[in-house]
């Protein structure tokens, strides 16, 4: 599987991505430039964390009108797996493919640590190799993480299932002191009504290995290998 | 020459601006040959302050051993260089950003940030952690708590932007720091050993390019700020804002153009911004540089050639590019959205020559700059007032529950919510620590951080140490001291320092006391880089730290690099659940200059413990061997507070409890409680061993003659010091949280 990790101005994630599949998922990995327009031949896209345009304006308020953005909707909506991780996810719903938005944390400071999420569904193809209700061990490293949406979208994401991640202690039970930034519902991750783009503030790319404090994060990125593309739809 | 002669009138005021004396004035009259016009003589007084000409430091930093067989590059280059095996070199240099922090908190530790990564990927190096010594005035105060807030911001801020995990700093509270922090920020990079590049100017006709931001009117006069009493007083309005999202343009940018073969030198703009780079890439090279001020770009209209030679605008390089190679290096910088401009060329006169739009405004022999700034050594006397301090005998002071002083339990708990001892968590959780994905040990899970290298089996471990109070008390063993420290917090995650760079924080050494100081911690220090074959491979110095007649407490930080030949093999500092605890290395200790002392009975006084070199890398080498054959769980160094501290430390962050007895090291402590508990000494270690290895922990000591004793074990939710206090785990963990917000 032929995986795109985008590179933007600020990006500092990308090296990480492109490592976690390189090193720990050993799958052909490529960085794609922001002027980039085709992601034709790619089978999924990673969108990276990092501070893309340095986060001027808002977190990812710039990058949606970068010119691979458009590729990147239009991989979405044929169905390709669409992968955002910290300014990823950011960068999502500013663009429009995820609902809702990310607000400053709770602390209204940046928050560096380990945190434990609960795997809410397993029908994506970023989580259909984790058995529903896996905690993962994860590190967090952001300023604005609140997931935020309006009490109609909020209803909507539960009762169609598309929180994927919560924030919870270690048993997988919710606790208000595990949700580090002061998400709604606890919500650390979500997908798209398709179920094909997914977006989440921990970094699944950093926990690749044991030795750098968890390889939890390969079973997220491990998952899209199972999805046969045919399955996703209109692919 | 003619155009050289708008002569301005020389007054006391006009040598103040520029920070020369009057015998310095006269000394480049003489050596120029003529008077200097004013930007002549404002490009003077930046490269000969103390920030950019170390004139105060130059001959005592030949103390210091630079050489040794893993140097790649010694100080004098924008940062030093060791090797590390594997065809590759750690790059790292400290450099402090005091004086800018004292005014604007939060873009003076911004920009220290900034300034030191710059060093390193100039260099050719990738970067790969930040670590950041912090010194503030007590927090009771509203004026260092926005100063401390200001400054982990600006770290924060800066460092999480570009992307470079921040791994083990340390932070330390003294009422000396309270009208002057300090900032000192260290970077590590890792280059090829082949790619390494210098700030050597060379090639008669090669082109100067600026690249990066353009330069407006900030942090005009910086250098000679640095270098001046009572910052806050006079110089207002000099500091330079950061920009972190163009540095990691700039660095991406600049590390892709070293892959082309058209870069012949580079140097980042810092302190004296286009003035300094350019003077030190000609001086280096032993070549002129020509720049025509009028090819740069602004942020502002209607700056003079002056102001633009002095501008330190922040994120910018000079890069030194063949004339083949111009359009594929400006190719890259535009692909990251980068300016850069060709300001000038490499000429074969060795001068510094600076044209306004074609017009002479400077011409300077590049040498008169560097190497003719004037040096002074002076005379230090050790201040009496010292000498009295350090004779104080902690002995005459009531033992713990006897008269007014406290019991061991409530010293316990006082000790440990200690602004210098309480938990980092508040702060370091502000820090990005995962990314790059290297980190094995992040802050406040060792004695030092520990960083893996992808593609070998090795790892990185690094540690900022100084102990101002010791430095004060006695600066040469407080030198010594910062350095046995930081070597020792690197053996007790299982590696082995390998050279260190240094950050000299003193006050004005014009004055006898200080300068005493200065040469008695550098001979500390030089000592100390002997006794644990770590050479300094670059460094900084910050004089004038001081705000009226009051100087900080000497702080000569001390940044160290060690290596881990397999980073599997690795300690931490919590303990684990049901494991035997052993004392290694010195059993006896002291309460001079301890914490203790200083925040339980209001002292800063006593003569700090004495360092036993042979007794120190012994025990060092012992901690070492065991981690690496795996024979202990967990390793941690007793210094700020002692035995009991450690063991306190050790237990929060493994969450577990544990009794202890330390009847076995009583006599050694003249049998008193205080300091037994709490006294601190140099070459002591605790290690918990891992269940059925303590026979070969004690056969490893006996081997290396160094003394051991057991301790006692791990294990429920009680921490007891046996007949002298219990206390519960969750009590000593809250008093240990709940002091830094």
């Amino acid at each position: 599987m032929r995986f795109a990790v985008i590179t933007f101005p600020g990006s500092n994630g990308d090296h990480d991505a492109l490592k976690a599949i390189e090193l720990g998922l050993k799958q052909p990995v490529e960085s794609v430039w922001y002027r980039e327009t085709d992601l034709t031949g790619f089978d999924c896209v990673l969108i990276p964390g990092g501070f893309s345009y340095g986060d001027y304006l808002r977190a990812g308020a710039i990058a949606r009108f970068a010119p691979i953005m458009d590729a990147v909707a239009e991989f979405a909506d044929a169905g390709g797996p669409v992968l955002g991780m910290c300014n990823g996810f950011q960068v999502l719903t500013e663009a429009g493919l995820l609902p809702g938005a990310l607000l400053p944390n709770g602390s209204l400071q940046f928050r560096s640590q380990w945190v434990t999420v609960r795997v809410e569904r397993s029908d994506t193809p970023w989580t259909s190799r984790i058995d529903d209700g896996a905690v993962l061990k994860l590190p967090i490293a952001h300023g604005g993480g609140r997931y935020f949406a309006d009490p109609e979208t909020l209803s909507r994401l539960e009762e169609n299932g598309q929180v994927i991640f919560r924030y919870t202690d270690s048993n997988g039970n919710l606790d208000p002191d595990a949700n580090p930034n002061g998400s709604a519902n606890a919500i650390a991750g979500i997908c798209n009504e398709r179920r094909n783009v997914v977006g989440l503030m921990p970094h699944p790319e950093r926990a690749f290995d044991s030795l750098i404090g968890s390889d939890d994060g390969l079973q997220v990125l491990n998952s899209v290998l199972g999805v046969d593309n045919k399955v996703v739809a209109g692919r | 020459m003619e155009e050289l002669n708008a002569l301005i009138e020389v007054t006391a005021e006009v040598l103040s601006e520029v920070a020369l004396s009057a015998d310095e004035y006269q000394l480049i009259v003489e050596k120029l040959g003529r008077a200097p016009n004013a930007v002549e003589l404002g490009i003077f007084g930046a490269m000969w302050s103390e920030h950019c000409g170390y004139k105060n430091s130059r001959p005592l930093l030949r103390l210091f051993p630079t050489t040794g067989p893993r140097v790649a590059q010694g100080p004098g280059e924008n940062a030093g260089a060791v090797d590390i095996g594997d065809g590759l070199v750690a790059v790292f240099k400290i450099e402090s950003h005091n004086h800018p922090s004292a005014v604007e908190p939060y873009e003076g530790a911004a920009t220290g940030v900034g300034g030191i990564v710059r060093d390193i990927f100039t260099m050719g190096a990738r970067p790969i952690a930040i670590l950041d010594s912090l010194r503030f005035g007590p927090l009771t105060e509203a004026r260092n708590r926005y100063l401390y807030h200001g400054v982990v911001g600006g770290v924060g801020g800066y460092g999480n932007c570009l992307g470079i995990p921040n791994l083990a700093g340390d932070i330390f509270f003294d009422p000396a720091y309270s009208g002057n922090p300090l900032v000192n920020a260290m970077c590590v990079g890792i280059a090829a050993r082949d790619d390494l590049m210098r700030a050597k100017a060379s090639g008669v006709g090669n082109l100067v390019l600026l690249v990066g931001a353009d330069t407006g009117r900030d942090g005009i006069h910086g250098a000679t700020f640095a270098s001046v009493d009572d910052p806050e007083k006079s110089h207002r309005g000099v500091v330079q804002v950061g920009n972190p999202f163009l540095e990691k343009l700039l660095l991406e940018a600049c590390l892709e153009v070293l892959q082309t073969e058209h870069v012949v030198a580079m140097q980042d703009l810092g302190a004296a911004g286009l003035t300094s780079s350019a003077v030190e890439c000609a001086s280096r090279g032993e070549v002129g540089i020509e720049i025509d001020v009028a090819l740069v770009s602004r942020r502002e209209s209607g700056m003079s050639a002056y102001e633009v030679m002095l501008s330190e605008s922040q994120e910018r390089m000079l890069v030194v590019v063949t004339q083949e190679g111009l359009d594929e290096v400006r190719a890259v910088f535009d692909r990251w959205s980068l300016h850069s401009d060709v300001i000038g060329r490499v000429t074969a006169d060795g001068l510094i020559r600076v044209l306004d739009d074609g017009h002479l405004a400077a011409e300077i022999p590049a040498t008169l700059l560097t190497d003719e700034c004037p040096t002074y050594t002076r005379e230090g006397v050790e201040s009496p007032a010292t000498v009295e301090l350090r004779a104080f005998d902690p002995h005459v002071l009531p033992d713990l529950g006897v008269g007014d002083a406290p019991s061991p339990h409530d010293a316990l708990l006082r000790l440990l919510a200690s602004p210098n001892i309480a938990s980092r968590t508040p702060v370091t959780r502000t820090y990005d620590s995962t990314i790059m994905t290297n980190t094995v040990i992040g802050p406040g899970q060792g004695d030092a951080g520990v960083v893996r290298i992808k593609g070998t089996e090795r790892g990185l471990a690094m540690k900022t140490d100084c102990n101002p109070r010791y430095c004060f008390l006695d600066p040469y063993l407080g030198g010594l001291h910062a350095i046995a420290e930081a070597a020792r917090n690197i053996a007790c995650v299982g590696g082995e320092i390998v050279a260190i760079t240094n950050c000299l924080n003193f006050g004005n050494p014009e004055r006898r006391e200080i300068y005493f100081q200065l040469k008695r911690a550098i001979e500390g220090i030089a000592a100390g880089c002997r006794a644990f074959d770590a050479p300094v491979i670059s460094g900084n110095v910050s004089l004038y730290n001081q705000s009226g007649s009051a100087a900080i407490l000497p702080t000569p930080t001390i940044g160290a690099v060690g290596i881990l030949d397999d980073v599997r093999l690795h300690a931490r500092s919590a303990f684990r659940d049901g494991r035997t605890v052993f004392l290694i290395g010195s059993l006896g200790s002291t309460l001079g200059g301890s914490e203790y002392l200083a925040h339980i009975q209001g002292r800063t006084a006593g003569s700090p413990p004495s360092i036993d070199v042979d007794l120190e890398r012994a025990v060092q080498e012992m901690t070492r061997r065991a981690i690496r054959q795996q024979f202990v769980v967990a390793a941690h160094d007793c210094s700020d507070g002692g035995i009991a501290i450690a063991l306190a430390e050790s237990c929060i962050g493994g969450k577990v409890g544990g009794r202890f007895d330390l009847s076995s090291i009583s006599a050694h402590n003249d049998d008193r409680v205080d300091q037994t508990l709490f006294g601190e000494a140099a070459s002591r270690v605790l290690l918990q061993a891992e269940i059925g290895r303590e026979g070969e922990i004690e056969a490893l000591c006996a081997e290396s003659n160094v003394p051991i004793v057991k301790l006692g074990k791990t294990s429920g939710s009680t921490f007891a010091l046996e007949r002298i206090l219990e206390v519960s785990l969750s009590a000593i963990e809250d008093a240990w949280s709940s002091t830094m917000v």
